[in-house]
C-alpha cells in the first residue's frame, strides 16, 4: 500500500523507457529521429517547467529566456573560447540558477500574477540582448554550435558509432541519448514531487494559507522550484544547442516561452507524463498543419482554444478520467 | 504557572472599522479555552491575529513569554502554534494522507540533494512520517480514508482531517475555528471526545465555537466577545451566571 | 536640443496614449474576471485593418471607423461568450492559454483575409506636419491624444454615472454579492470584454496612420499594454493611464538618446524595477487576504 505511488512512478518510467526503445521501429529516416530527439529535449524542459506551473501553481512567461541562456552560453563558450562542453553546460545552469534566484526571491514573496510579469520581462530582456549583441551571438542570423563531447568522446549526428558490435548512426545515438536525458529528467522530477519538498510545493497550490500555518516558508519554496525549473531549461537549452548544431534567437523568444507553457497546460498540469505528451503534440502539430499552408495559423489557434475549453485539465488527465469511467462502467456491467 | 498565550490591548481595524478592540486575555498551558460570541463578534479575526495571518493594528501577543506580533504564520508554527480554519483549508490536489504528512513539514529535514537523488535517508524519514500520519488519521477517526484523495472525502471527515494535520506538527497549542459547524449530533459527540483526548495529551486547545452545549461541557475557561470587545471571561459556571452575557445572548 | 526633446516627448506621449488604452482594456477585463487577456492586442489590429479595408471599399472615413470598431466589439463579446465563459471552472493559467489560442486564431484569420503585407492608412486630417518649438509633429498625433483623452473621460463617466458601469465595478469587487443584488454577472463580463475591445480598436484605428498596420502588430502592442498595466499596478485604472504614458515617454527617450535597439529592453527593465521596489505598481491597491 505504502508503495502504490512508488509502483506508479516505476510503471510510468518503464512505460516511457519502452516507448523510447520501440519508437525507432516506426522511424525510417534521419528527419524522424531529428524530430524525436528535439521532442525529447523539449519534453525534458517542460517536465521541469511543470514543477513550477503544474505543481506549485506559478506562471512563468519567460522560460525560453533561461533555455536561451543555456543554449547561447554553451554555444559561445565552446565555439569562441574552446571551453569543454560539459563543464560549460553545468556552469550555464549554475548561472541561470543564480539569475532565477535573484529575480524570483523578491517577486515570489508577493501574491498574484507578479511572477508572470517578471518572467515575461526577464525573458524579453534576454532575447533582446541575444538579438542585439551580434558580435558574440551572431544576432538574428544565429550561430553554429560545436557538437557535444565528454572526455574526448564526441556525440554528433554525422558520426558513426559501434556499440556492442552494432553499427549505430550518429542521429540514432543522439536520439537514445536524448531519451536517456528525458528519463533522467522525469526521475528527478518525480523524486521532487514525492518528497517533503514536493508536498510543500503542492500545498502552495492547494492552499497557501494551510501551507503557511503548518510551517512552510512559501516564498522560499516557490523560489526553490522556480530555480529548479530554470535550471532544467538551461541544461536542456545547452543540449538542444549541441544537438541542432545551429541556434537562432527564436529559442529565447516570448513565442517560445508561450509554446513551452502551452505544452504544460495542454498536456495536463501536474501530470509529468501528460506534459511529455503535450510537448510531442505541440511539436508535431505544426508539421501536420503545414499542409494547410495559409490556414495553419488559424487552425493552430483554434485547436489550442478548443482543447483548453473542452479539456481544461489537459489531454492526459482527461483521457485517464475517461478511461477510468469506462472501466468502472464495465465493472458494473460485469457484476450485473 | 505562566500563560502560554498572553494577549494585551489588541486592536485590529479594517478600513476604520474595529473588528477587535482593546482585547486582553491569557490562556494557560494545558487548558481548553473557548472563545464565544455572536456572529461578527471578531472571533475569527482574533484567531487570524494570533496565528499571524493578520498583523494587529495595536497591541501585544506573547507566546510562551516571547513577543510574536508581526511574525509570519510559518515562524509561529515553528514555535508550536497550530490551527484549523472555519472555511477548511485542505489541499484538494493531494491525498488525505499527504495532507496529514504535510503537517509534519517542520519535523522533516528537507535536503535538496537527498530529495533529488531519493537517497535512503529520505526514504526512511518518509516512511516514519507516513506511519505517524496514518496513526493520526486513525486517532481523529479518518481511518477509512487513508488511501483516499482529499477531494473524495465527506465534509465531516475533512474537518477531522484538518485536525489531524494540525496535530501532525506536534504543537504546543492548537486553535480550532468552529470545528463543530455543519456536523450532526453523532459527529459532534465524537468531536467532543476527540478534543478531550487532544487536551489529555497535554496540548492546549483554543476553540471558537457556536455550539454552546459543546463549549460549556469541555471548556476550562471561556472568553465572550461582543463587537470585538471582551464582554466577559471566566469558567463556564461564571459565564452562565454573568448578567452581561445573559443580556447579550437573550437580546435583553 | 530643446526641439529634439519636444520631438521625443511628443512621440512618447502619442504612443503612450495608445499603450494606455490597451492597458485600460487589460485592467477592465482583469478586474471583472481576473483573466489576463492576451488577445487584447488583436483588437488594435482589427481596428486598424478593418478600417483600411473598409476605406478601400469606398466607405467614408467616419463610417469605416465606426464599422471597424463595432466589428471589434462583436469579436470581444464573442471571445467572452464562446471561449472564456464555457471554461469558467478552469484554472487561471488555462484561461490565459485560451486567450493566447484566441489571439493566434484571430491573427490567423486576419492573415487569411488581409494578407501578410503592411497596410497604410491615411491621416484623419491633413498630412501637413505641425511645427511646435522647432519640432515637427504629425497631425495624427493630436487625434490620438484627443480621442484617447475623450475615451478616458467617457470611461470615467460611464463608471461613476451609469448603472451599467456601477454594476461592472460591483462585480469586480465581489462577484457573489453582485449576483445576490441581482446583477447578471455573465452580462457584466461580456460588457467588460466589449468595452475593452472598443478601447483597443479605437486605439488601433487612431494610431494606424502613424505606425502602419499589419496582421501581426497586435502581439507587441498588446504586450506593451500589459507592461503598462503592470507598471501602473494591475487592476488600477489611473495606473493604466499613467503607466501607458510613462512607458511611451521612456521608450521614446531611450530610442532618441541611447539606442533604439534597446528601447524595448528599457520597457521590460522598468517592470522589473517596479516589481522589485514598489511591488503593487505605481497605483496598485493593497488587498487584504481573507481566510
Amino acid at each position: 500500500m505504502l508503495n502504490s505511488f512508488m509502483q506508479m512512478r516505476l510503471k510510468g518510467l518503464v512505460i516511457l523507457a519502452v516507448i523510447i526503445l520501440i519508437l525507432p521501429l516506426f522511424m525510417s529516416n534521419p528527419f524522424h529521429y531529428d524530430m524525436a530527439t528535439q521532442i525529447a529535449i523539449i519534453a525534458a524542459t517542460v517536465v521541469g517547467l511543470n514543477l513550477l506551473v503544474g505543481y506549485a501553481g506559478q506562471i512563468s512567461l519567460g522560460h525560453a529566456g533561461f533555455f536561451g541562456i543555456g543554449a547561447y552560453f554553451s554555444a559561445v563558450m565552446t565555439s569562441n573560447y574552446d571551453w569543454p562542453p560539459l563543464p560549460t553546460l553545468l556552469l550555464a545552469a549554475a548561472l541561470v540558477g543564480v539569475i532565477a534566484w535573484i529575480v524570483g526571491r523578491p517577486i515570489l514573496k508577493l501574491k498574484g500574477h507578479y511572477l508572470s510579469m517578471a518572467t515575461l520581462a526577464v525573458g524579453f530582456i534576454i532575447a533582446i540582448i541575444i538579438n542585439n549583441e551580434g558580435w558574440i551571438t551572431g544576432g538574428p542570423d544565429g550561430m553554429p554550435v560545436p557538437s557535444f563531447s565528454v572526455f574526448g568522446w564526441e556525440l554528433s549526428s554525422f558520426n558513426q558509432y559501434s556499440f556492442l558490435g552494432m553499427e549505430v548512426n550518429g542521429y540514432k545515438a543522439w536520439y537514445f541519448f536524448a531519451g536517456l536525458l528525458l528519463l533522467l529528467a522525469v526521475w528527478v522530477a518525480q523524486n521532487i514531487i514525492d518528497s517533503p519538498i514536493g508536498r510543500a510545493l503542492r500545498s502552495v497550490h492547494g492552499s497557501e494559507v494551510a501551507a503557511r500555518v503548518v510551517g512552510v516558508d512559501t516564498a522560499r519554496y516557490k523560489s526553490l522550484v522556480f530555480v529548479i525549473s530554470a535550471v532544467y531549461a538551461s541544461l536542456m537549452g545547452s543540449f538542444y544547442a549541441h544537438f541542432t548544431g545551429f541556434i537562432t534567437p527564436h529559442i529565447a523568444s516570448f513565442e517560445h516561452s508561450i509554446v513551452l507553457i502551452t505544452m504544460v497546460v495542454l498536456g495536463g498540469m501536474a501530470s509529468t507524463f501528460g506534459v511529455i505528451l503535450g510537448a510531442a503534440v505541440l511539436k508535431l502539430l505544426p508539421q501536420v498543419l503545414a499542409d494547410f499552408q495559409e490556414l495553419e495559423m488559424m487552425m493552430f489557434g483554434l485547436i489550442l482554444m478548443l482543447t483548453m475549453i473542452f479539456m481544461p485539465k489537459g489531454l492526459l488527465p482527461t483521457a485517464q478520467k475517461l478511461l477510468k469511467k469506462k472501466m468502472s462502467r464495465k465493472k458494473v456491467e460485469e457484476q450485473a | 504557572m505562566s500563560a502560554l498565550i498572553d494577549v494585551k490591548g489588541l486592536d485590529k481595524a479594517f478600513g476604520g472599522v474595529n473588528a477587535v478592540e482593546g482585547l486582553s486575555f491569557s490562556v494557560d498551558a494545558g487548558q481548553i479555552y473557548s472563545v464565544i460570541g455572536p456572529n461578527g463578534a471578531g472571533k475569527t479575526t482574533l484567531f487570524n491575529l494570533i496565528t499571524g495571518i493578520y498583523t494587529p493594528t495595536k497591541g501585544e501577543i506573547h507566546l510562551n513569554g516571547e513577543s510574536v506580533v508581526g511574525m509570519e504564520p510559518n515562524k509561529l508554527a515553528e514555535r508550536g502554534m497550530s490551527r484549523t480554519f472555519q472555511q477548511m483549508q485542505i489541499c484538494m490536489n493531494m491525498t488525505a494522507l499527504e495532507n496529514v504528512m504535510l503537517g509534519r513539514h517542520l519535523q522533516l529535514k528537507s535536503n535538496l540533494l537527498t530529495t533529488l537523488l531519493r537517497l535512503p535517508s529520505l526514504l526512511k524519514d518518509e516512511e516514519d512520517c507516513r506511519d505517524h500520519a496514518i496513526e493520526l488519521m486513525k486517532f481523529v477517526g479518518c481511518g477509512e480514508y487513508i488511501e483516499s484523495d482529499a477531494s473524495a472525502m465527506s465534509y465531516g471527515a475533512l474537518k477531522r482531517l484538518e485536525i489531524a494535520r494540525a496535530l501532525a506538527a506536534d504543537p504546543k497549542v492548537i486553535l480550532l475555528d468552529e470545528p463543530a459547524a455543519g456536523l450532526n449530533g453523532t459527529e459532534t459527540a465524537a468531536l467532543e471526545a476527540l478534543i478531550k483526548k487532544i487536551a489529555a495529551q497535554g496540548i492546549t486547545v483554543v476553540l471558537v465555537e457556536h455550539d454552546m452545549k459543546l463549549v460549556m461541557g469541555i471548556s476550562n475557561r471561556l472568553l465572550v466577545l461582543n463587537y470585538g470587545r471582551k464582554l466577559a471571561e471566566g469558567t463556564p459556571e461564571e459565564i452562565r451566571n454573568n448578567p452581561d452575557v445573559i443580556a447579550a445572548y437573550l437580546g435583553g | 536640443m530643446f526641439a529634439e526633446f519636444i520631438q521625443y516627448l511628443f512621440t512618447g506621449i502619442t504612443i503612450g496614449a495608445t499603450y494606455a488604452l490597451v492597458a485600460l482594456g487589460f485592467t477592465l477585463i482583469y478586474n471583472a474576471s481576473h483573466v489576463i487577456n492576451f488577445a487584447q492586442g488583436e483588437f488594435l489590429m482589427i481596428g486598424g485593418m478593418a478600417t483600411v479595408s473598409l476605406l478601400g471599399m469606398g466607405f467614408p472615413m467616419p463610417v469605416a471607423i465606426v464599422l471597424a470598431v463595432m466589428l471589434a466589439g462583436i469579436i470581444g463579446v464573442a471571445l467572452q461568450r464562446f471561449a472564456i465563459a464555457p471554461a469558467k471552472q478552469a484554472d487561471v493559467v488555462t484561461l490565459i492559454i485560451i486567450t493566447i489560442g484566441a489571439s493566434i486564431f484571430i491573427r490567423g484569420i486576419a492573415q487569411l483575409v488581409w494578407g501578410k503585407e503592411y497596410h497604410v492608412m491615411p491621416n484623419f486630417s491633413s498630412d501637413e506636419p505641425i511645427r511646435l518649438f522647432g519640432a515637427v509633429l504629425n497631425s495624427q498625433s493630436f487625434w490620438v491624444l484627443g480621442i484617447g483623452a475623450l475615451l478616458v473621460v467617457a470611461l470615467v463617466l460611464f463608471f461613476t454615472r451609469t448603472l451599467m458601469g456601477k454594476a461592472i465595478l460591483a462585480t469586480s469587487m465581489n462577484k457573489d454579492a453582485a449576483r445576490l443584488v441581482g446583477i447578471r454577472t455573465q452580462m457584466v463580463l461580456m460588457l467588460a470584454f466589449m468595452l475593452s475591445a472598443l478601447l483597443g480598436s479605437m486605439a488601433g484605428v487612431t494610431v494606424a496612420p502613424i505606425t502602419f498596420t499589419a496582421y501581426d502588430i497586435g502581439i507587441m502592442l498588446g504586450l506593451k499594454g500589459f507592461v503598462a498595466a503592470a507598471l501602473g499596478g494591475l487592476g488600477s485604472g489611473v495606473g493604466a493611464v499613467v503607466g501607458g504614458l510613462l512607458l511611451g515617454v521612456v521608450e521614446a527617450m531611450t530610442a532618441g538618446y541611447i539606442s533604439s535597439d534597446y528601447k524595448d529592453a528599457v520597457a521590460f527593465s522598468m517592470i522589473l524595477l517596479v516589481l522589485f521596489f514598489m511591488p503593487r505598481g505605481l497605483f496598485g491597491s493593497r488587498v487584504v487576504e481573507r481566510v
